[in-house]
Protein backbone atom coordinates (compact mmCIF):
# COMPACT_ATOMS: atom_id res chain seq x y z
CA UNK A 1 0.00 0.00 0.00
CA UNK A 2 1.41 3.52 -0.96
CA UNK A 3 0.74 5.63 2.41
CA UNK A 4 1.70 9.76 2.06
CA UNK A 5 1.44 11.08 5.74
CA UNK A 6 1.13 14.69 5.49
CA UNK A 7 3.06 16.12 8.50
CA UNK A 8 2.96 19.63 10.46
CA UNK A 9 5.44 21.41 12.91
CA UNK A 10 4.19 23.66 15.06
CA UNK A 11 5.34 25.41 18.25
CA UNK A 12 5.08 23.40 20.98
CA UNK A 13 1.70 23.51 22.65
CA UNK A 14 3.12 22.78 25.99
CA UNK A 15 4.56 26.11 26.60
CA UNK A 16 3.17 27.49 29.44
CA UNK A 17 0.65 30.30 28.68
CA UNK A 18 2.67 32.94 31.38
CA UNK A 19 5.34 32.59 28.36
CA UNK A 20 3.18 32.40 25.42
CA UNK A 21 3.37 35.95 23.41
CA UNK A 22 2.10 36.85 20.01
CA UNK A 23 3.22 39.37 17.48
CA UNK A 24 0.82 41.39 16.72
CA UNK A 25 2.28 42.92 13.64
CA UNK A 26 3.27 39.48 11.84
CA UNK A 27 0.19 37.86 13.22
CA UNK A 28 1.36 34.65 14.98
CA UNK A 29 2.71 33.48 17.91
CA UNK A 30 6.44 34.73 18.75
CA UNK A 31 8.81 31.41 19.01
CA UNK A 32 10.52 32.63 22.29
CA UNK A 33 12.56 29.65 23.93
CA UNK A 34 9.52 27.42 22.93
CA UNK A 35 10.62 24.19 20.75
CA UNK A 36 8.92 23.35 17.54
CA UNK A 37 7.58 20.12 17.03
CA UNK A 38 5.30 17.46 15.03
CA UNK A 39 2.11 18.17 15.63
CA UNK A 40 0.23 15.36 17.73
CA UNK A 41 -2.35 14.32 15.54
CA UNK A 42 0.02 14.25 13.06
CA UNK A 43 2.20 11.93 14.41
CA UNK A 44 -1.03 10.36 15.37
CA UNK A 45 -1.07 9.81 11.64
CA UNK A 46 2.77 8.45 11.28
CA UNK A 47 1.80 6.06 13.92
CA UNK A 48 -1.32 4.46 12.28
CA UNK A 49 1.14 4.62 8.95
CA UNK A 50 3.28 2.74 10.34
CA UNK A 51 0.86 0.02 11.99
CA UNK A 52 -1.00 -0.55 8.52
CA UNK A 53 2.57 -1.02 6.28
CA UNK A 54 4.23 -3.43 9.28
CA UNK A 55 0.88 -5.57 9.19
CA UNK A 56 0.22 -5.45 5.43
CA UNK A 57 3.92 -4.25 3.32
CA UNK A 58 3.98 -1.32 1.24
CA UNK A 59 5.19 2.31 1.84
CA UNK A 60 5.59 5.63 3.41
CA UNK A 61 6.36 9.02 2.53
CA UNK A 62 6.33 11.94 4.37
CA UNK A 63 5.39 15.15 3.50
CA UNK A 64 5.38 18.83 4.84
CA UNK A 65 5.39 22.20 3.90
CA UNK A 66 7.84 24.82 5.56
CA UNK A 67 11.23 26.14 5.68
CA UNK A 68 14.68 24.34 6.36
CA UNK A 69 13.64 24.31 10.01
CA UNK A 70 10.93 22.15 8.89
CA UNK A 71 13.07 19.39 8.07
CA UNK A 72 13.56 18.21 11.40
CA UNK A 73 10.15 16.60 11.71
CA UNK A 74 11.43 14.62 8.51
CA UNK A 75 14.05 13.51 10.26
CA UNK A 76 12.22 12.56 13.36
CA UNK A 77 9.59 10.73 10.57
CA UNK A 78 12.02 9.01 8.86
CA UNK A 79 13.69 7.51 12.36
CA UNK A 80 10.67 6.35 12.81
CA UNK A 81 10.79 4.43 9.75
CA UNK A 82 9.11 6.54 7.21
CA UNK A 83 10.67 5.33 3.96
CA UNK A 84 10.85 8.42 2.04
CA UNK A 85 10.41 12.51 3.07
CA UNK A 86 9.79 15.14 1.09
CA UNK A 87 10.45 18.90 1.93
CA UNK A 88 8.22 20.93 0.17
CA UNK A 89 9.96 24.30 0.36
CA UNK A 90 7.48 27.37 1.46
CA UNK A 91 8.94 30.66 2.63
CA UNK A 92 5.18 31.98 3.79
CA UNK A 93 4.82 31.37 7.47
CA UNK A 94 1.12 31.82 7.77
CA UNK A 95 0.20 29.82 5.14
CA UNK A 96 -4.06 30.36 4.81
CA UNK A 97 -5.41 26.77 4.43
CA UNK A 98 -6.06 26.75 0.64
CA UNK A 99 -3.05 27.56 -0.04
CA UNK A 100 -1.59 24.87 2.28
CA UNK A 101 -3.71 22.31 0.57
CA UNK A 102 -2.77 23.34 -3.03
CA UNK A 103 0.89 22.92 -2.08
CA UNK A 104 0.24 19.40 -0.51
CA UNK A 105 -1.90 18.39 -3.53
CA UNK A 106 1.21 19.33 -6.29
CA UNK A 107 3.40 17.73 -4.05
CA UNK A 108 1.70 14.41 -3.66
CA UNK A 109 0.43 14.71 -7.34
CA UNK A 110 3.88 14.18 -8.17
CA UNK A 111 4.30 11.20 -5.63
CA UNK A 112 1.39 9.60 -7.37
CA UNK A 113 0.22 6.69 -7.82
CA UNK A 114 -0.97 6.46 -3.85
CA UNK A 115 -3.79 4.92 -2.22
CA UNK A 116 -4.07 6.79 0.84
CA UNK A 117 -3.15 10.42 1.74
CA UNK A 118 -3.26 10.84 6.12
CA UNK A 119 -3.01 14.45 7.83
CA UNK A 120 -3.74 15.57 11.50
CA UNK A 121 -7.34 16.00 12.36
CA UNK A 122 -6.27 19.78 12.87
CA UNK A 123 -3.27 21.32 14.68
CA UNK A 124 -1.97 22.35 17.82
CA UNK A 125 -1.41 26.11 16.66
CA UNK A 126 -4.45 27.49 14.36
CA UNK A 127 -6.06 24.32 14.65
CA UNK A 128 -8.34 25.16 11.28
CA UNK A 129 -8.80 21.35 10.94
CA UNK A 130 -9.18 22.37 7.00
CA UNK A 131 -6.28 20.77 5.51
CA UNK A 132 -7.58 16.55 5.13
CA UNK A 133 -11.11 18.08 3.69
CA UNK A 134 -9.46 21.28 1.12
CA UNK A 135 -7.05 18.45 0.43
CA UNK A 136 -9.03 15.85 -1.23
CA UNK A 137 -11.13 18.51 -2.98
CA UNK A 138 -8.09 19.74 -4.25
CA UNK A 139 -7.11 15.64 -5.56
CA UNK A 140 -10.67 14.89 -6.11
CA UNK A 141 -11.00 12.12 -3.78
CA UNK A 142 -12.96 11.31 -0.71
CA UNK A 143 -12.76 12.16 2.52
CA UNK A 144 -13.25 10.73 5.90
CA UNK A 145 -12.50 12.81 8.96
CA UNK A 146 -11.84 11.70 12.74
CA UNK A 147 -10.40 8.49 11.95
CA UNK A 148 -9.13 6.01 14.98
CA UNK A 149 -7.49 3.45 12.29
CA UNK A 150 -7.32 2.09 8.67
CA UNK A 151 -7.20 -1.27 6.96
CA UNK A 152 -7.25 -3.08 3.80
CA UNK A 153 -11.05 -3.62 2.20
CA UNK A 154 -13.15 -6.58 1.31
CA UNK A 155 -10.92 -6.25 -2.63
CA UNK A 156 -8.05 -4.31 -4.03
CA UNK A 157 -8.41 -0.81 -4.46
CA UNK A 158 -10.36 -0.17 -1.40
CA UNK A 159 -10.31 0.52 2.38
CA UNK A 160 -11.78 0.24 5.40
CA UNK A 161 -11.61 3.14 7.63
CA UNK A 162 -13.04 3.02 11.79
CA UNK A 163 -13.82 6.50 12.54
CA UNK A 164 -15.11 8.50 15.70
CA UNK A 165 -18.37 10.38 16.00
CA UNK A 166 -19.78 12.28 18.72
CA UNK A 167 -21.52 9.39 20.38
CA UNK A 168 -19.44 6.77 19.17
CA UNK A 169 -18.20 4.73 15.92
CA UNK A 170 -18.90 4.11 12.25
CA UNK A 171 -17.13 2.32 9.50
CA UNK A 172 -16.68 2.88 6.23
CA UNK A 173 -15.60 1.12 3.03
CA UNK A 174 -14.10 3.57 0.47
CA UNK A 175 -12.56 3.16 -2.97
CA UNK A 176 -9.00 4.69 -3.30
CA UNK A 177 -7.30 7.00 -3.69
CA UNK A 178 -8.40 8.53 -0.13
CA UNK A 179 -7.90 11.27 2.23
CA UNK A 180 -8.25 10.45 5.82
CA UNK A 181 -7.73 12.86 8.67
CA UNK A 182 -6.63 10.87 11.73
CA UNK A 183 -7.79 11.97 15.51
CA UNK A 184 -6.13 10.54 18.90
CA UNK A 185 -6.84 7.26 19.87
CA UNK A 186 -5.43 4.82 22.17
CA UNK A 187 -4.27 2.61 19.41
CA UNK A 188 -2.56 5.11 17.85
CA UNK A 189 0.01 6.37 20.45
CA UNK A 190 3.15 7.31 18.69
CA UNK A 191 5.90 5.26 19.20
CA UNK A 192 8.83 6.91 20.29
CA UNK A 193 12.41 6.41 18.00
CA UNK A 194 15.27 4.52 18.94
CA UNK A 195 18.85 6.89 19.54
CA UNK A 196 20.56 4.52 16.87
CA UNK A 197 17.20 5.40 14.66
CA UNK A 198 17.26 9.01 15.00
CA UNK A 199 21.37 9.21 14.26
CA UNK A 200 20.89 7.40 11.23
CA UNK A 201 17.68 9.34 9.81
CA UNK A 202 20.31 12.13 8.98
CA UNK A 203 22.26 10.53 6.64
CA UNK A 204 19.53 9.59 4.55
CA UNK A 205 18.52 11.15 1.20
CA UNK A 206 15.47 14.16 1.74
CA UNK A 207 13.53 14.95 -1.05
CA UNK A 208 13.21 19.45 -1.57
CA UNK A 209 10.82 20.96 -3.90
CA UNK A 210 10.51 24.31 -4.22
CA UNK A 211 7.45 26.00 -4.78
CA UNK A 212 8.25 27.18 -8.74
CA UNK A 213 9.10 23.62 -9.12
CA UNK A 214 5.47 22.51 -8.14
CA UNK A 215 3.86 25.61 -10.09
CA UNK A 216 2.62 27.50 -6.75
CA UNK A 217 1.82 31.51 -6.98
CA UNK A 218 3.47 32.48 -3.49
CA UNK A 219 0.98 35.21 -4.42
CA UNK A 220 -2.14 32.79 -3.92
CA UNK A 221 -2.06 32.94 -0.46
CA UNK A 222 -4.47 34.81 1.72
CA UNK A 223 -6.63 35.14 -1.11
CA UNK A 224 -8.75 32.49 0.76
CA UNK A 225 -8.29 33.92 4.09
CA UNK A 226 -6.22 36.20 6.16
CA UNK A 227 -5.99 36.71 10.30
CA UNK A 228 -7.54 39.91 10.91
CA UNK A 229 -6.30 40.11 14.49
CA UNK A 230 -4.50 38.22 17.04
CA UNK A 231 -4.31 39.05 20.41
CA UNK A 232 -4.23 36.94 24.13
CA UNK A 233 -7.46 37.40 25.45
CA UNK A 234 -7.71 39.27 28.81
CA UNK A 235 -9.44 37.17 31.20
CA UNK A 236 -11.81 39.56 33.43
CA UNK A 237 -12.83 36.44 35.35
CA UNK A 238 -11.99 37.26 39.24
CA UNK A 239 -12.69 33.96 41.56
CA UNK A 240 -14.19 34.49 44.35
CA UNK A 241 -12.16 31.85 46.90
CA UNK A 242 -14.75 30.37 49.40
CA UNK A 243 -13.86 31.09 52.64
CA UNK A 244 -15.11 29.69 55.76
CA UNK A 245 -13.62 29.12 59.38
CA UNK A 246 -13.99 25.06 59.53
CA UNK A 247 -13.90 22.73 56.77
CA UNK A 248 -17.83 22.28 57.02
CA UNK A 249 -18.75 26.01 56.77
CA UNK A 250 -16.44 26.48 53.41
CA UNK A 251 -18.40 22.76 51.93
CA UNK A 252 -21.58 24.52 52.54
CA UNK A 253 -20.97 27.79 51.27
CA UNK A 254 -19.74 25.89 47.75
CA UNK A 255 -22.94 23.38 47.91
CA UNK A 256 -25.26 26.23 48.56
CA UNK A 257 -23.75 28.30 45.66
CA UNK A 258 -24.03 25.28 43.13
CA UNK A 259 -27.52 24.36 44.56
CA UNK A 260 -28.03 28.15 43.66
CA UNK A 261 -27.02 27.43 40.17
CA UNK A 262 -28.79 23.89 39.54
CA UNK A 263 -32.18 25.51 41.07
CA UNK A 264 -31.73 28.42 38.18
CA UNK A 265 -31.48 25.61 35.51
CA UNK B 1 -32.21 35.53 -1.71
CA UNK B 2 -31.30 34.90 1.81
CA UNK B 3 -28.23 36.40 3.14
CA UNK B 4 -27.17 33.24 5.56
CA UNK B 5 -28.00 29.22 5.61
CA UNK B 6 -27.95 27.39 8.50
CA UNK B 7 -27.64 23.72 8.16
CA UNK B 8 -28.94 20.69 10.01
CA UNK B 9 -28.87 17.70 10.27
CA UNK B 10 -32.67 16.14 9.85
CA UNK B 11 -31.55 12.91 12.49
CA UNK B 12 -30.12 15.51 15.19
CA UNK B 13 -33.74 16.83 15.68
CA UNK B 14 -34.02 20.18 17.56
CA UNK B 15 -31.44 19.56 19.94
CA UNK B 16 -29.74 22.28 21.53
CA UNK B 17 -27.06 22.88 19.21
CA UNK B 18 -29.81 23.07 16.58
CA UNK B 19 -31.33 26.25 18.39
CA UNK B 20 -28.16 27.81 19.23
CA UNK B 21 -26.83 27.56 15.15
CA UNK B 22 -30.48 28.87 14.29
CA UNK B 23 -29.70 31.73 17.12
CA UNK B 24 -26.18 32.46 15.40
CA UNK B 25 -28.18 32.93 12.05
CA UNK B 26 -30.89 34.65 12.92
CA UNK B 27 -28.51 37.41 14.92
CA UNK B 28 -26.38 37.32 11.58
CA UNK B 29 -28.95 38.05 9.34
CA UNK B 30 -30.53 40.56 11.06
CA UNK B 31 -26.76 42.40 11.34
CA UNK B 32 -27.64 42.24 7.56
CA UNK B 33 -30.69 42.76 7.22
CA UNK B 34 -31.39 39.96 5.34
CA UNK B 35 -33.19 36.89 5.65
CA UNK B 36 -32.04 33.48 7.42
CA UNK B 37 -33.04 30.20 5.93
CA UNK B 38 -32.95 26.51 7.83
CA UNK B 39 -31.67 23.93 5.06
CA UNK B 40 -32.56 20.87 6.77
CA UNK B 41 -30.74 17.43 5.43
CA UNK B 42 -32.19 13.92 5.84
CA UNK B 43 -35.09 12.74 7.82
CA UNK B 44 -36.87 15.38 9.93
CA UNK B 45 -39.51 14.63 12.19
CA UNK B 46 -42.72 17.40 12.05
CA UNK B 47 -41.97 18.95 15.79
CA UNK B 48 -38.13 19.59 14.79
CA UNK B 49 -39.50 21.32 11.46
CA UNK B 50 -42.20 23.37 13.74
CA UNK B 51 -39.51 24.53 16.14
CA UNK B 52 -37.25 25.57 12.84
CA UNK B 53 -39.91 27.60 11.73
CA UNK B 54 -39.88 29.71 14.82
CA UNK B 55 -36.12 30.98 13.98
CA UNK B 56 -35.77 31.00 10.47
CA UNK B 57 -37.31 32.44 7.10
CA UNK B 58 -37.79 29.80 5.39
CA UNK B 59 -37.40 25.90 5.83
CA UNK B 60 -35.99 24.14 3.17
CA UNK B 61 -36.22 20.10 3.65
CA UNK B 62 -33.99 18.07 1.41
CA UNK B 63 -34.90 14.80 0.96
CA UNK B 64 -34.04 12.38 -0.64
CA UNK B 65 -33.42 8.74 0.26
CA UNK B 66 -29.48 8.38 -0.48
CA UNK B 67 -29.51 11.25 2.70
CA UNK B 68 -31.44 8.42 5.22
CA UNK B 69 -28.13 7.69 6.61
CA UNK B 70 -24.89 10.18 6.95
CA UNK B 71 -22.61 9.91 3.66
CA UNK B 72 -20.25 12.65 3.66
CA UNK B 73 -20.24 12.48 -0.26
CA UNK B 74 -23.97 12.29 -0.83
CA UNK B 75 -24.26 15.22 2.02
CA UNK B 76 -21.86 17.38 0.50
CA UNK B 77 -23.69 16.64 -2.87
CA UNK B 78 -27.09 18.21 -1.76
CA UNK B 79 -25.61 20.77 0.41
CA UNK B 80 -23.62 22.11 -2.34
CA UNK B 81 -26.80 21.79 -4.72
CA UNK B 82 -29.03 23.32 -2.15
CA UNK B 83 -26.17 26.63 -1.32
CA UNK B 84 -25.33 27.10 -4.79
CA UNK B 85 -29.38 27.52 -5.57
CA UNK B 86 -29.68 30.16 -2.90
CA UNK B 87 -26.21 31.98 -3.02
CA UNK B 88 -26.11 32.55 0.71
CA UNK B 89 -23.18 35.05 2.19
CA UNK B 90 -22.56 33.05 4.70
CA UNK B 91 -23.57 29.37 5.71
CA UNK B 92 -23.38 28.26 8.84
CA UNK B 93 -23.09 24.62 10.07
CA UNK B 94 -22.82 23.35 13.78
CA UNK B 95 -19.89 21.68 15.83
CA UNK B 96 -20.64 18.34 15.45
CA UNK B 97 -18.69 15.89 13.29
CA UNK B 98 -20.47 15.61 10.18
CA UNK B 99 -20.52 19.61 10.46
CA UNK B 100 -16.64 19.56 10.70
CA UNK B 101 -15.95 17.04 8.18
CA UNK B 102 -18.09 19.06 5.93
CA UNK B 103 -17.64 22.75 6.19
CA UNK B 104 -13.93 22.80 4.33
CA UNK B 105 -14.95 20.79 1.87
CA UNK B 106 -18.44 22.50 0.83
CA UNK B 107 -16.68 25.73 0.80
CA UNK B 108 -13.94 24.48 -1.70
CA UNK B 109 -16.93 23.24 -3.79
CA UNK B 110 -18.94 26.48 -3.20
CA UNK B 111 -15.91 28.70 -4.34
CA UNK B 112 -15.71 30.39 -1.04
CA UNK B 113 -13.84 30.06 2.19
CA UNK B 114 -14.02 28.22 5.37
CA UNK B 115 -13.58 28.94 9.30
CA UNK B 116 -14.39 26.75 11.98
CA UNK B 117 -14.88 26.52 15.77
CA UNK B 118 -16.32 30.34 15.55
CA UNK B 119 -17.47 31.75 18.73
CA UNK B 120 -18.78 34.67 17.17
CA UNK B 121 -19.69 35.79 13.34
CA UNK B 122 -20.06 39.02 12.01
CA UNK B 123 -19.58 41.50 8.55
CA UNK B 124 -16.72 43.97 8.74
CA UNK B 125 -15.31 45.64 6.05
CA UNK B 126 -17.97 43.75 3.39
CA UNK B 127 -16.41 40.33 4.82
CA UNK B 128 -17.33 37.86 7.23
CA UNK B 129 -14.87 37.29 10.29
CA UNK B 130 -15.04 34.62 12.60
CA UNK B 131 -13.86 34.68 16.07
CA UNK B 132 -12.06 31.47 17.39
CA UNK B 133 -9.38 30.22 19.84
CA UNK B 134 -5.32 29.41 18.93
CA UNK B 135 -2.46 28.46 20.07
CA UNK B 136 -5.06 25.96 22.28
CA UNK B 137 -7.06 28.33 23.45
CA UNK B 138 -4.25 30.72 24.15
CA UNK B 139 -4.45 33.29 22.06
CA UNK B 140 -8.12 34.87 19.91
CA UNK B 141 -7.81 35.02 15.99
CA UNK B 142 -10.31 37.22 14.07
CA UNK B 143 -10.49 34.70 10.70
CA UNK B 144 -11.42 37.28 7.71
CA UNK B 145 -13.01 34.79 4.95
CA UNK B 146 -12.08 36.60 1.39
CA UNK B 147 -14.20 34.78 -0.40
CA UNK B 148 -17.85 34.49 -0.45
CA UNK B 149 -19.88 32.14 0.32
CA UNK B 150 -18.04 32.06 3.83
CA UNK B 151 -18.72 28.32 5.47
CA UNK B 152 -18.09 28.47 9.16
CA UNK B 153 -18.84 25.49 11.38
CA UNK B 154 -19.69 27.51 15.25
CA UNK B 155 -19.76 26.61 18.80
CA UNK B 156 -23.76 26.47 18.54
CA UNK B 157 -23.84 24.60 21.77
CA UNK B 158 -22.60 27.72 23.32
CA UNK B 159 -25.12 30.26 21.85
CA UNK B 160 -28.05 31.48 22.47
CA UNK B 161 -31.36 30.33 20.69
CA UNK B 162 -33.08 33.14 18.49
CA UNK B 163 -36.52 34.30 20.71
CA UNK B 164 -39.38 33.32 18.72
CA UNK B 165 -41.23 34.60 15.93
CA UNK B 166 -44.03 34.16 13.53
CA UNK B 167 -43.20 30.76 11.74
CA UNK B 168 -40.95 30.81 8.45
CA UNK B 169 -42.70 29.05 5.23
CA UNK B 170 -41.39 25.27 4.62
CA UNK B 171 -40.19 24.04 1.33
CA UNK B 172 -39.66 20.67 0.06
CA UNK B 173 -37.02 19.93 -1.99
CA UNK B 174 -36.20 17.14 -4.05
CA UNK B 175 -32.73 16.92 -5.47
CA UNK B 176 -32.83 13.67 -7.09
CA UNK B 177 -29.15 12.58 -6.08
CA UNK B 178 -26.82 10.46 -8.02
CA UNK B 179 -25.73 7.50 -5.49
CA UNK B 180 -21.61 8.26 -4.77
CA UNK B 181 -20.37 5.01 -5.28
CA UNK B 182 -17.20 5.83 -3.47
CA UNK B 183 -17.88 5.69 0.47
CA UNK B 184 -20.33 3.60 2.22
CA UNK B 185 -21.41 2.79 5.74
CA UNK B 186 -20.55 -0.83 6.55
CA UNK B 187 -21.34 -0.59 10.37
CA UNK B 188 -21.58 2.01 13.42
CA UNK B 189 -22.27 2.09 17.18
CA UNK B 190 -23.75 4.45 19.12
CA UNK B 191 -22.52 4.55 23.24
CA UNK B 192 -24.39 3.25 25.77
CA UNK B 193 -26.45 6.02 26.35
CA UNK B 194 -26.15 7.65 30.18
CA UNK B 195 -28.49 10.78 30.61
CA UNK B 196 -27.86 13.19 27.75
CA UNK B 197 -24.96 13.57 25.65
CA UNK B 198 -21.58 15.38 27.46
CA UNK B 199 -21.57 18.46 24.64
CA UNK B 200 -25.16 18.95 25.72
CA UNK B 201 -24.73 18.81 29.24
CA UNK B 202 -25.89 21.85 31.27
CA UNK B 203 -24.09 20.75 34.65
CA UNK B 204 -20.81 18.41 34.43
CA UNK B 205 -18.51 17.53 37.13
CA UNK B 206 -14.87 16.72 36.05
CA UNK B 207 -11.70 15.25 37.38
CA UNK B 208 -8.11 15.56 36.65
CA UNK B 209 -5.05 14.09 37.07
CA UNK B 210 -4.50 15.39 40.94
CA UNK B 211 -7.54 12.48 42.05
CA UNK B 212 -4.36 10.17 41.43
CA UNK B 213 -6.33 7.30 40.24
CA UNK B 214 -9.79 5.63 38.77
CA UNK B 215 -11.03 4.65 42.63
CA UNK B 216 -12.05 8.58 43.60
CA UNK B 217 -14.06 9.12 40.43
CA UNK B 218 -16.56 6.72 41.99
CA UNK B 219 -16.80 9.47 44.54
CA UNK B 220 -17.24 11.94 41.59
CA UNK B 221 -20.05 10.37 40.27
CA UNK B 222 -21.80 10.01 43.08
CA UNK B 223 -21.15 13.84 43.57
CA UNK B 224 -22.68 14.15 39.64
CA UNK B 225 -25.62 11.87 40.42
CA UNK B 226 -27.10 13.89 43.33
CA UNK B 227 -26.08 17.16 40.98
CA UNK B 228 -27.96 15.25 38.74
CA UNK B 229 -24.26 16.23 36.51
CA UNK B 230 -22.90 14.47 33.52
CA UNK B 231 -19.09 13.58 34.39
CA UNK B 232 -15.93 13.93 32.51
CA UNK B 233 -12.47 14.66 32.62
CA UNK B 234 -8.85 15.44 31.84
CA UNK B 235 -7.13 14.46 28.89
CA UNK B 236 -4.35 13.05 31.91
CA UNK B 237 -7.14 11.69 33.72
CA UNK B 238 -8.35 9.37 30.04
CA UNK B 239 -4.28 9.13 29.17
CA UNK B 240 -3.75 6.98 32.33
CA UNK B 241 -6.55 5.06 31.67
CA UNK B 242 -9.10 5.97 34.91
CA UNK B 243 -11.85 6.92 32.81
CA UNK B 244 -13.32 6.17 29.65
CA UNK B 245 -11.76 8.28 26.49
CA UNK B 246 -15.10 9.55 25.65
CA UNK B 247 -15.37 11.81 28.49
CA UNK B 248 -12.37 13.68 27.48
CA UNK B 249 -12.47 17.44 27.67
CA UNK B 250 -10.30 19.76 26.25
CA UNK B 251 -8.94 20.26 22.64
CA UNK B 252 -8.31 16.84 22.08
CA UNK B 253 -11.70 15.79 23.20
CA UNK B 254 -15.02 17.15 23.65
CA UNK B 255 -15.77 21.31 23.84
CA UNK B 256 -18.82 21.65 25.90
CA UNK B 257 -20.87 24.29 26.94
CA UNK B 258 -22.38 23.45 30.24
CA UNK B 259 -24.04 26.17 32.61
CA UNK B 260 -22.31 24.56 35.41
CA UNK B 261 -18.91 22.99 35.42
CA UNK B 262 -17.24 21.86 38.10
CA UNK B 263 -13.48 20.83 38.12
CA UNK B 264 -12.02 18.80 40.74
CA UNK B 265 -8.56 18.33 40.90
CA UNK B 266 -7.53 19.67 37.53
CA UNK B 267 -4.96 22.14 37.22
CA UNK B 268 -6.34 23.74 33.95
CA UNK B 269 -4.30 23.61 30.86
CA UNK B 270 -5.00 25.68 28.72
CA UNK B 271 -5.47 22.66 26.22
CA UNK B 272 -8.59 22.24 28.90
CA UNK B 273 -9.49 25.31 29.28
CA UNK B 274 -10.13 25.48 25.35
CA UNK B 275 -12.46 22.61 25.57
CA UNK B 276 -14.60 24.76 28.64
CA UNK B 277 -14.37 28.22 27.64
CA UNK B 278 -17.70 28.22 26.79
CA UNK B 279 -18.98 26.93 29.78
CA UNK B 280 -21.25 29.70 31.62
CA UNK B 281 -20.10 29.28 35.55
CA UNK B 282 -16.56 27.23 35.91
CA UNK B 283 -15.56 26.48 39.84
CA UNK B 284 -13.23 24.61 40.96
CA UNK B 285 -11.76 22.49 44.09
CA UNK B 286 -8.11 22.39 44.35
CA UNK B 287 -5.73 22.55 46.85
CA UNK B 288 -3.40 24.66 44.80
CA UNK B 289 -4.48 28.30 45.10
CA UNK B 290 -2.41 29.14 42.34
CA UNK B 291 -3.75 26.16 39.91
CA UNK B 292 -4.26 28.27 36.21
CA UNK B 293 -7.75 26.21 36.66
CA UNK B 294 -8.82 29.63 39.22
CA UNK B 295 -8.11 32.19 36.65
CA UNK B 296 -11.04 31.09 34.85
CA UNK B 297 -13.66 30.13 37.58
CA UNK B 298 -16.19 32.23 39.16
CA UNK B 299 -15.59 31.12 42.61
CA UNK B 300 -13.65 27.98 43.77
CA UNK B 301 -12.50 26.29 46.93
CA UNK B 302 -8.85 25.81 47.62
CA UNK B 303 -8.61 22.43 49.63
CA UNK B 304 -8.32 18.68 49.23
CA UNK B 305 -10.83 17.42 47.30
CA UNK B 306 -10.98 14.28 49.43
CA UNK B 307 -11.82 16.22 52.23
CA UNK B 308 -14.79 18.24 50.20
CA UNK B 309 -16.51 15.32 48.11
CA UNK B 310 -18.28 13.66 50.40
CA UNK B 311 -19.52 15.77 52.33
CA UNK B 312 -20.25 18.03 49.84
CA UNK B 313 -22.38 15.00 47.69
CA UNK B 314 -24.36 14.63 50.81
CA UNK B 315 -25.11 18.39 51.36
CA UNK B 316 -26.28 18.67 47.56
CA UNK B 317 -28.34 15.64 47.99
CA UNK B 318 -30.20 17.19 50.26
CA UNK B 319 -30.77 20.16 48.34
CA UNK B 320 -32.11 18.00 45.58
Amino acid sequence: MNIIVCIKQILDPEIPARDFRVDGAKRQAERGSANLVTNIFCENALETALQVRDAHGGKITVVTCGGVEAEEVLRKALALKADEAVLLESPIENPDPLFVARTLAAGIRKLEPFDVVLVGREAGDWGAGQTGGLLAEELSTPCIAFAESFAPGTEPGRLQVKRQTDNGWEGFESSTPLVITITNHDKNVPRIPKTRDVMQSYRKPLTKWPLAELGIDVDSNGGYSHIADLFVPVKETHCEFLSGDTLEAKVDALAERLAGIIRSI
Amino acid sequence: MPDVVACLWGRAGMDRAAQGLLGAGRRLAESLGEKLHAVVVGPVDPAAVEAARTAADKVVLVEDELLAEYNAENYLAALTAVCGQLAPRAVLLGNDVYSQELTARLAHRLGGSAAGDAVDVAIADGQLRATRGVYGGKATAVIALAKTPAVVWIRARAMAPAPARAPGEVELLSLGLAQDSRVSLISSHADAKEGVRLEEARLIVSGGRGLGGPGPFEQLQALAAAMGAQMAASRAACDAGWVPASWQVGQTGKKVAPELYLAVAISGASQHIMGIADSKVICAINRDPDAPIFKHCRFGLVEDYQKVIGPLTAKLGQHA
